[in-house]
């Protein structure tokens, strides 16, 4: 190390604090460029978004035609759609299903593409924290009062959809986040007994049953 | 889904008050017990307030030395309540200026401006379980915390907060204090040892080399002011000095500012904080030597680390700085407002508390500096602090040590010496921090904003 290099790594450290230190200091005396969320927002976050977020999706029930490309569409399976015929109208088929698992799905927007009229869409909603996940599965159809599927008129270039979001806002509404689960979803499957894996992995390891670590289990 | 939440507790202004009574008066009553109990536990004034409120003779009356022993042992436990309570302010305090200093908000939950966060904080990890790994030491692993803690405690013996409020005026006092902060280094040793892990041996002797290392020119640098005041007691050095800026050690001795930026870095060396927080550089070690630690052990540590801030800037303060002298009030004064009486008059006890306010005003000031250099430096390389240490602030040290005593020399021929330097000094730092603020203007206008503290 010459006396140059010395005295010149010195200088440095002295100009690096003079120019840190001051830049340091002057983001001291800013505005601090976050917000706090969620309660010191300007507005609601969902209205500060960009329009194509894909947050919870949304079904127009007026313009929906159950056709059903959005199940077969979706890849992880997390919309069941049922359909069947009006017992006082043969001709008439009605929605009796649509039932959207917003916990299970992972807002890839496929199910919004080859949908003819535009009824499912992802709106900016995003802030649904409930206690139990199961609260999570949108009905958008009610079972007791199916609602008729929508006939595309030809040639029809726009469909009277209700307000983006206005629907999925009315939702969240009602929902209270401490709810009790809904029980019209079929039973959660038992979680898988401890027994059921533990045989596959033994024989591999070719030893004898290891003693119970706990003496008093014996 | 706010429409849905709890009602608070506090209305927003209850918050705001319910905070500002705990910001003021958790330190409000701890600095007043350490002015009334640093004073009255000298022997002296204790015999005084027995001959007054008891109206018997001290040396006679069987319990005087349960008094004074009592009130030593209640100083004693305000002195280690106020190092806990000033390690958490500091924690929330940081905290708020590094999320500033990164163009966050920060802290912001817990009471108005997030204050009580360090209350949860501590609350929370009393609560945690006191894990202790299986292939732990057990005993040191359970032991090392308290080696810490007491290096710290121990400190606060020495430390003045004003004119006669120190709890012992040690003779050897920043002697005794370089020995008991030497003993943190054991307690994190042993940390690093007893966990028995990979990263935490890593940490603790990274630790142990640091302080090691940095205790050379830490001492060397100490020496200076020592040489300019002729002792080693605290308020000695402290006395030595004037209260007007160009008459405090830093600025009276070209050597001595040298020593103080000698001095100041070996502190944050000395003391773990960034850039030298290598013993617990979480990128590399995880959390270094309390990577096991858990709970209130870990705590523990953690109340050690920010409490040593308090002590590192009262320290800076002390020797280099000018301590608590007030601006116009020598000895005399401080003499005459004491009065001839066995108990000093009510004027004495203003001047006391003014002599604290200037302590922890030059304190806090030293402490900010140390937070903000946190925030603006990265971490140096190991190989850089030892090249640090040894190949700069080492020489250097010894370099104002042997200047020192030839000043000395040159100052007992003509006083005016150090008065002129005084002022020159002084007079570049004020032109430095013109400029300085200076820059710091431009690098906001540079960035395109403007000083903006409404949302703080």
């Amino acid at each position: 190390m010459t006396l140059n290099e010395y005295a010149g790594s010195m200088q440095k450290t002295v100009s690096s604090f003079w120019h840190g230190l001051s830049i340091t200091m002057s983001h001291l005396f800013r505005r601090p460029s976050t917000v706090q969320y969620p309660d010191r927002t300007p507005l609601p976050v969902r209205d500060m978004l960009p329009p194509r977020y894909r947050g919870f999706l949304e079904v127009d029930a007026a313009i929906c035609t159950g056709c059903q490309a959005c199940e077969r569409a979706c890849p992880i399976a997390c919309m069941q759609i049922t359909l069947e015929k009006d017992p006082a109208n043969p001709k008439q088929r009605l929605v009796t299903q649509f039932d959207i698992d917003e916990a299970k799905c992972m807002y890839c927007g496929l199910c919004v593409e080859p949908c003819p009229t535009g009824a499912i869409q992802h709106t900016t909603e995003f802030e649904a924290s409930m206690r139990n996940i199961r609260n999570l599965v949108f009905r958008w159809a009610d079972p007791l009062k199916p609602f008729p599927v929508y006939k595309v008129e030809k040639g029809a270039e726009f469909f009277p959809r209700a307000p983006l979001g206005s629907l999925v806002r009315a939702k969240l509404d009602a929902i209270h986040w401490d709810e009790a689960a809904v029980t019209y979803l079929p039973p959660e499957p038992p979680a898988l007994p401890a027994a059921a894996v533990a045989p596959a992995a033994a024989p591999a390891a070719a030893a004898p049953p290891a003693p119970p670590s706990n003496p008093e289990s014996k | 889904m706010l429409e849905h939440t709890q009602r608070p507790l506090l209305s927003p202004r209850g918050v705001v008050l319910a905070t500002l009574i705990v910001a003021t008066a958790l330190p409000g009553a701890l600095f007043g017990g350490i002015l009334a109990l640093t004073a009255a536990t000298k022997p002296l004034m204790v015999a005084a307030l027995i001959r007054r409120f008891v109206g018997v003779d001290p040396a006679t009356w069987p319990y005087t030395t349960l008094v004074s022993w009592g009130s030593v042992a209640v100083l004693a436990l305000i002195l280690l309540t106020f190092g806990a309570v000033i390690s958490g302010m500091t924690v929330w305090w940081e905290m708020r200026v590094s999320s500033r200093m990164q163009s966050r908000i920060g802290y912001n939950r817990a009471g108005a401006g997030g204050f009580l966060q360090w209350i949860a904080d501590a609350v929370k990890l009393l609560f945690k379980e006191d894990l202790i790994p299986a292939e732990a030491d057990g005993m040191i692993f359970r032991v090392a915390p308290y080696f810490v803690m007491t290096g710290f405690a121990l400190t606060f013996v020495a430390l003045p907060f004003g004119e006669s409020l120190i709890a012992a005026d040690l003779n050897v006092g920043i002697f005794y204090l370089i020995a008991v902060t030497a003993l943190v280094v054991v307690g994190i040793l042993l940390a690093g040892w007893s966990s028995n892990s990979k990263w935490a041996l890593f940490g603790g002797m990274r630790s142990a080399a640091q302080v090691v290392s940095y205790e050379i020119p830490a001492g060397l640098a100490i020496m200076v002011p020592i040489l300019m005041a002729g002792t080693l007691s605290m308020q000695g050095i402290i006395r030595a000095q004037g209260a007007w800026p160009w008459q405090w050690f830093v600025f009276t001795n070209p050597a001595a500012t040298v020593a103080f930026v000698i001095f100041f870095i070996a502190q944050l060396a000395e003391g773990n904080r960034t850039p030298f927080d290598l013993p617990e550089a979480e990128s590399e070690l995880v959390a270094g030597y309390l990577s096991e630690y858990s709970g209130f052990r870990f705590a523990l540590y953690f109340l050690v680390e920010f409490g040593n801030l308090w002590v590192m800037a009262a320290v800076t303060s002390t020797l280099f700085l000018g301590g608590w002298q007030i601006p116009g009030v020598g000895p005399e004064t401080f003499a005459a407002a004491r009065g001839a009486g066995d108990l000093p008059g009510a004027a004495w006890w203003g001047l006391q508390v003014l002599s604290m306010v200037v302590m922890v005003v030059k304190t806090l000031v030293v402490l900010n500096l140390i937070v903000w250099i946190r925030w603006t430096l990265p971490r140096i390389r190991i190989d850089q602090m030892m090249n640090l240490c040894w190949k700069y602030l080492v020489p250097f040290a010894f370099v104002t040590f042997v200047f020192t005593l030839l000043w000395q020399v040159l100052v007992a021929r003509a006083p005016v010496l150090s008065t002129v330097t005084g002022v020159v000094l002084f007079g570049a730092f004020v032109v430095a921090t013109f400029f300085f603020v200076r820059l710091t203007k431009a690098n906001i206008v540079a960035a395109g904003d403007r000083v903006d503290m409404s949302n703080w």
